[in-house]
């Protein structure tokens, strides 16, 4: 099991460091998906198997492939390639890497910091039925709220994709202004 | 919806039918008499070519696939010298079988004639004459009308009178 | 060690059994086409034609295996590998006989709709690496359709986990031994095959492929044993969807005693192939637009209140 997680793991960084190194859009969509996929093992073999299958459906699955269909959509050509070149440039990636060390050293001292308490090796499975009764137990208010924001976010997208109502011809137009 | 699951079960009610194709180079299809097929040239019942070759086939031909040349016997009458069809142009109308006053080029009920070389379908006139009558047995196009080149006297057809002798008051 | 053999016995043994079953739907689709359009199919290799499916291998197998030039060659590359990939993992999660499955997971049924959503990236990279105006349209329209109509396909299996009360394909059919779920899910049924359909593109839902007006949409440019995988990959999804139909809703093994459980289960699973094969000898296939909306404003509904329905019947039988 502790080999099988630090493959994963091994897999998750390579893939991770590779979506932002890559220059076309598309391969580097192609590495995340390899990066969700990997995280998604690693959420099975620590028992979360309910978790690991949701991450694969949605993220890997259906998110992604969204990604995937607006950068089709999109067409981006050589430009944008030239452009994420220019992105690499020292001045550009100098904060957000600064940001992201100060994030691993936090990590790092909390992973630390734990060691001693957390008991290592009891591994306790969780199923669907536990995520199921703590989602519409303790949590149902906010699972609520979310269930809201998505209802909201789909009648707005209704919305804006609605066809206009009904084409005039143009003297009729002028006619009803 | 329902419609569909009654056309789902009509389509499978077709699993007791009969076949509507067959096993076709061990089985032959019937090709029905007028089935418009190979070009051949026939011959008169004197065994003489019917074609006159007035060129109204090469005229009507849609895809300009026949051509002929025209020329003379001893007696003055008129036949193909050469007579040529590129059947990988011909797309069998028929327009030909039409047009031909004196029924000699028709289109006979077979289909079978595959090549491996392109130029194998260039058919000749020694190709394309057959030596019966084809689809019009007895008929002559001579007997019935046209000029007199040795077959026969003027006027000697079989809806034609004598000819008048225009320098009598008789009638 | 016995145990090791017997689960590497029962790996080959599916991954070999399920292969096959997908080549020799390549006979059977065309016999059954065939049969149910008046005509004689292929006879000519071997008696009735059986030996068909050596013949395609055959020709598949030595034509030039093609990469065009404007391609974006990895991701052209990869992008048939997937289908065959997804979709051979979703057989681990099949319970064929009792005991004989690759993988009894806990969440079987999850695993499977995981599988089935990686399989959209087939069509979707290899419309997209083709480079091509007819497989980039092709590979939108499969986008959108298989990530819609796995929403309902999802949705319409939570009827049976609920009567179920488990995500483990071997409890769902252990739960069916009183009852085949297809009586109390019919609705779950329907749209189950309906969206399966729609998921494997196969003939009434083909819009990614539509030849008559994308030529072959997004494997246009695929030869040789590359477009041979979309080919099985197609097959195999048609029978783990009847598979999957079998074991949810039509008792898996389950059947009189008088045949074992393994002959049930294949007897049901390939009355759903020609099920399907028929749908395709008969339905014509709808307008784009049409399937979207016959997909989220019929289904979707449809699917949500059977959850509905059904959690409150279990609730109140609870």
């Amino acid at each position: 099991m502790t080999i099988i997680f630090y493959i994963a793991s091994l897999v998750a960084l390579f893939s991770t460091v590779m979506v932002v190194t890559r220059k076309n859009a598309v391969h580097a969509l192609l590495y995340l998906i390899v990066s969700l996929l990997a995280v998604s093992v690693i959420f099975f073999i620590s028992g979360a198997p309910f978790v690991a299958a949701l991450e694969v459906i949605v993220y890997a699955g259906a998110i992604m492939v969204l990604f995937i269909f607006a950068i089709m959509m999109l067409n981006l050509g050589k430009d944008s390639t030239e452009r994420e070149s220019q992105l690499m440039s020292f001045g550009a990636w100098i904060i957000p890497a600064v940001l992201c060390l100060i994030l691993l050293c936090e990590l790092i001292y909390v992973f630390y910091s734990y060691k001693g308490t957390s008991g290592s090796g009891s591994l306790q499975v969780i199923d669907a039925a536990q995520v199921s009764g703590s989602l519409f137990g303790g949590y149902v208010l906010a699972v609520e709220l979310t269930g809201m924001l998505l209802m909201s976010g789909i009648v707005g997208a209704y919305h804006i994709g609605k066809e206009k109502k009904r084409e005039y011809h143009r003297y009729l137009q002028q006619a009803n202004d | 919806m329902l419609s569909s699951v009654r056309s789902l079960w009509m389509v499978f009610l077709k699993m007791f039918k009969k076949r509507v194709t067959i096993k076709y180079p061990e089985e032959k299809p019937y090709l029905a008499p007028r089935w418009r097929g190979r070009i051949v040239l026939t011959r008169d019942p004197d065994n003489n070519e019917r074609c006159v070759a007035c060129n109204l086939c090469a005229a009507v031909c849609p895809t300009d696939c026949i051509s002929l040349q025209a020329t003379e016997d001893e007696n003055g009458r008129r036949y193909p010298e050469i007579f040529r069809i590129n059947f990988s142009r011909c797309i069998f109308c028929g327009l030909c079988e039409d047009a031909c006053p004196t029924y000699a080029i028709q289109l006979i009920p077979d289909f079978e004639m595959s090549e491996y070389n392109r130029q194998s379908l260039v058919y000749e006139k020694e190709h394309l004459l057959i030596d019966g009558m084809g689809k019009y047995h007895g008929y002559s196009y001579y007997d019935q009308a046209g000029v007199a080149v040795g077959v026969k006297p003027k006027g000697g057809g079989e809806n034609e009178s004598e000819p008048v002798d225009v320098r009598t008051l008789i009638p | 060690m016995n145990e090791t053999l017997a689960q590497i016995l029962i790996i080959v043994g599916v991954l070999l059994g399920t292969v096959t079953i997908a080549a020799g739907l390549i006979y059977v689709e065309r016999k059954m086409l065939a049969v149910w359009q008046q005509r004689l199919g292929p006879n000519r290799v071997g008696p009735f034609g059986i030996f068909q499916v050596l013949a395609d291998m055959v020709k598949i197998f030595f034509k030039e295996d093609w990469i065009p030039p404007f391609v974006d060659k990895k991701v052209f590359v990869i992008a048939p590998t997937i289908i065959m990939l997804s979709v051979l993992m979703s057989f681990a999660i099949v319970p064929f006989a009792p005991g004989v499955v690759v993988a009894d997971l806990n969440i079987g049924l999850l695993f499977f709709l995981a599988m089935s959503s990686l399989g959209a990236y087939t069509i979707v990279l290899s419309g997209w690496a083709s480079n091509n105006k007819y497989s980039l349209l092709g590979g939108v329209r499969g986008a959108a359709q298989m990530i819609s109509y796995e929403v309902f396909m999802g949705l319409s299996l939570m009827g049976v986990v609920l009567l179920a009360g488990s995500f483990n394909m071997t409890e769902i059919v252990n739960a069916q031994k009183g009852m085949w779920f297809v009586i109390p899910q019919f609705v779950g049924f329907v749209i189950f095959l309906i969206a399966g359909i729609a998921e494997t593109h196969r003939l009434p839902f083909d819009l990614p492929e539509a030849e008559s007006e994308l030529i072959a949409g997004f494997h246009s440019e695929y030869s040789g044993m590359k477009f041979g995988m979309f080919f099985v990959g197609e097959y195999l999804g048609i029978t783990l969807v009847s598979s999957m139909i079998t074991v949810l809703f039509f008792g898996g093994w389950l059947g009189p005693a008088f045949l074992p459980p393994i002959v049930w289960f294949l007897i049901k699973m390939f009355s759903f192939i020609l099920f399907f094969i028929l749908l395709r000898a008969t339905l014509p296939r709808p307008r784009y637009d049409q399937l979207m909306s016959y997909g989220w404003k019929l289904l979707l509904p449809l699917a949500l209140l059977n959850v509905l329905v059904t959690g409150a019947v279990v609730l109140y039988n609870h």
